[in-house]
């Protein structure tokens, strides 16, 4: 819903007009910085101050909002996002050893950028459970990982138009 | 024509569904292929299905590298090793009682006419013509509680929120499904969109709200899509939007994508995360039934358990209570997780074993070594052993046995667990998802995993143990909310069951 407290404040930055897009609505800041880091990537540390005055919340607000969820990061990432999943039921089937093959393979470790562009991140539950151990390769499933076959999504991943 | 069903939940497709899809469309150019659900034996994904007379014959686990050998049998359902039969009379399927989940996996997911050709839309129908204090007093009488783990009846909540008079109130569904060996909900939003906004629609109803979110953790992004688009579907249809299926009332529903955080699940974090802020935890009171999100009356519920309401209007609440046990009616969708060799979603009524779950359903471990541990409930869930496993599933029962059903995950360990590891992943967990509002879980957790790593490196164990308990029975009483409070089951859990894998010396430590 908009924000009946004045119109919106226009403005030319990617920020300005995903808020707009969102009736510079307080309510839907989570929602903006999902829109501006898909847009962009990441968040730019010059959108807090955008977005704080859009929505006429406190930087500080904005900055707690954006550094309070795993989701949202303010530096720029890999080529390709590799999410490996931590969760108890991968655990079960063997993930953590996957993990240190995986690292061990792209040379970087978990939360770390490899050299080639993989970004690797643990991720809590991919929903996947009875397909243990779970990755998720640029917002792609996949179940029954093994190295070779994260190798392989990584190299389909690499082959498409970059995010 | 040929009419192939290859399902496009995300499951299945993470092991190929979509290849499989693609190279039966090439090999059958005439064929029509129509994508749904998941039935739930995930262990049998990509299940292809193929309709004849005599109802839908299955091939299943099938790779895109079986699919040119079975282009021969599918036209005629024609024999091959890979040919599973009717699903219906597959004792997987037919010793299950499916209730919420009856249609997933048969119906393509947004095909509004094959959802009312199913039996969809006629609880709300039925709603329509009641007033709100009946369809609560009628959810109430089913004996229906809160599947998302806090086993809350549903009634009481919703007659709760019926007798506010505020101008403006909401349902809110919590699919913020964060629990380890929990998917049960995910599979319902991608295979099964409509009873979820139809459960939502009978909710607005009973209670008078007008707004309506569904909370969807951004861990989820087919079920995102689905959901949106079948908020369209039915927006179109008129079953949502300014008039609810011809009532005058309004029902405007969205979905709100979470962040990645865990504790977002917890009902108070999950508010403030729909209001754009950060999802600490609120003390109550005030309840949300009273004062819930932007401060107005506000119904609370798991997807499971609005998709649970359809059905009790449709048939009445005494066929819903029929199934079940003592105070828990009702079916729950248990879903196998982890090393277990057949995994999926079981739906059962109330009283089925843990062990009939993981044995029977379940067949045992993947691995084929011996089954050591069970962990109930997701990551603040109990472990259990053997023995323990003739338990019932039934919320009384395993709360007197220490254990929790939460949301109906079951988590599955073979012989080669390290409980030691496990009990310190449990404090790790919290120290990363805690939302730091209170002490006892921001700094319990912390300390919780260094004093459990001082155990595993045979420091002062005696000592260390004690100390363990003391700060899990800390955190225990003093969290505000789960988070903290249930962190030490797992670690207690592990703890008492397991004490020889936390027993070591100093150099079998260092090995």
């Amino acid at each position: 819903m908009p924000n009946p407290a004045r119109p919106p404040l226009g403005g030319a930055s990617a920020a300005r007009k995903i808020c707009a897009r969102h009736g510079d609505d307080p309510a839907a800041l989570i929602e903006i910085l999902h829109d501006l880091q898909a847009a962009e990537g990441h968040i730019p540390p010059e959108a807090v101050p955008e977005i704080a005055l859009a929505l006429n919340l406190g930087r500080a607000e904005v900055h707690g909002v954006l550094t309070f969820y795993h989701d949202f990061r303010t530096a720029p990432e890999g080529r390709v996002e590799l999410q490996l999943c931590r969760g108890e039921s991968c655990q079960a089937m063997g993930a953590e050893a996957l993990i240190s093959a995986v690292c061990a393979r792209r040379g970087a470790a978990l939360g770390e950028t490899s050299a080639d562009g993989v970004t690797i991140k643990p991720v809590y539950c991919l929903g996947n459970c009875a397909l243990a151990p779970a990755a998720r390769i640029d917002g792609r499933l996949l179940g029954r990982a093994s190295p070779e076959r994260i190798d392989a999504a990584l190299d389909a991943a690499f082959s498409e138009p970059a995010r | 024509m040929i009419r192939l069903y290859v399902p496009d939940d995300s499951a299945a497709r993470s092991v190929g569904a979509d290849e499989v899809a693609a190279a039966l469309a090439a090999g059958l150019p005439s064929a029509e292929i129509v994508r749904t659900g998941s039935r739930g034996a995930l262990w049998l994904e990509p299940m292809v299905e193929v309709e004849t007379p005599q109802g839908r014959i299955a091939y299943g686990p099938v790779s895109p590298a079986d699919v040119p050998d079975l282009l021969e049998a599918l036209p005629s359902a024609g024999p091959h090793p890979l040919r599973l039969g009717r699903p219906e009379e597959l004792p997987w399927f037919a010793e299950q009682e499916r209730l919420t989940f009856a249609r997933c996996g048969i119906i393509p997911p947004l095909d509004l006419a094959a959802y009312e050709a199913h039996g969809g839309l006629a609880g709300l129908r039925a709603a329509l013509g009641m007033e709100g204090a009946a369809i609560c007093e009628a959810v109430l009488e089913s004996g229906l509680r809160g599947r998302g783990g806090a086993g809350f009846p549903t009634g009481i909540k919703w007659k709760t929120v019926h007798a506010q008079t505020a101008s403006r109130k909401h349902v809110c569904c919590n699919a913020d499904e964060g629990d380890s060996g929990a998917y049960a909900d995910r599979m319902l939003m991608e295979g099964d969109p409509f009873l979820l906004i139809e459960g939502m629609a009978i909710a607005a109803l009973a209670t008078g709200a007008t707004e309506g979110w569904i909370y969807i953790r951004s861990e989820y992004p087919e079920a995102i899509a689905r959901m949106s688009a079948a908020i369209e579907v039915m927006e179109r249809a008129g079953w949502l939007g300014e008039n609810l299926g011809g009532s005058g009332r309004a029902f405007r529903l969205r979905v709100r994508r979470g962040a990645g955080a865990y504790i977002c699940g917890e009902e108070s974090s999950m508010l403030n995360s729909i209001e754009g802020r950060r999802g600490t935890v609120r003390a109550k009171p005030p309840i949300p039934a009273i004062q819930g999100l932007f401060g107005e009356p506000t119904v609370v519920n798991n997807v499971l358990t609005l998709a649970a309401v359809p059905l009790i209007l449709a048939k009445g609440a005494a066929f819903y209570r029929d199934y079940g046990m003592a105070r828990s009616t009702g079916t729950q969708p248990f879903t196998l997780g982890g090393n277990v060799a057949r995994g999926g979603l079981i739906e059962k009524a109330f009283g089925v074993t843990v062990r009939e779950l993981i044995e029977e359903f379940g067949g045992g471990t993947a691995s084929g070594r011996p089954f050591r541990t069970a962990q109930l409930g997701g990551p603040l869930g109990a472990y259990v052993c053997d023995e323990q496993l003739d338990l019932p599933m039934d919320y009384e029962a395993l709360a007197e046995a220490g254990a929790m059903l939460g949301h109906g995950g079951i988590t599955v360990f073979d012989d080669t667990v390290d409980m030691g590891a496990m009990a310190r992943f449990a404090f790790e967990f919290c120290e990363i998802e805690s939302c730091g509002k209170c002490t006892p879980c921001r700094v319990g957790a912390t300390r919780g995993r260094e004093t459990v790593e001082k155990i595993l490196r045979g420091e002062n164990v005696a000592a260390n143990m004690v100390l363990v308990e003391d700060l899990c029975e800390l955190m225990r009483d003093g969290s505000l909310c789960a988070m903290g409070g249930l962190t030490p089951m797992p670690v207690l859990s592990a703890l008492r069951l397991f004490p020889e894998d936390f027993d070591r010396a100093p150099a079998q430590a260092a090995e």
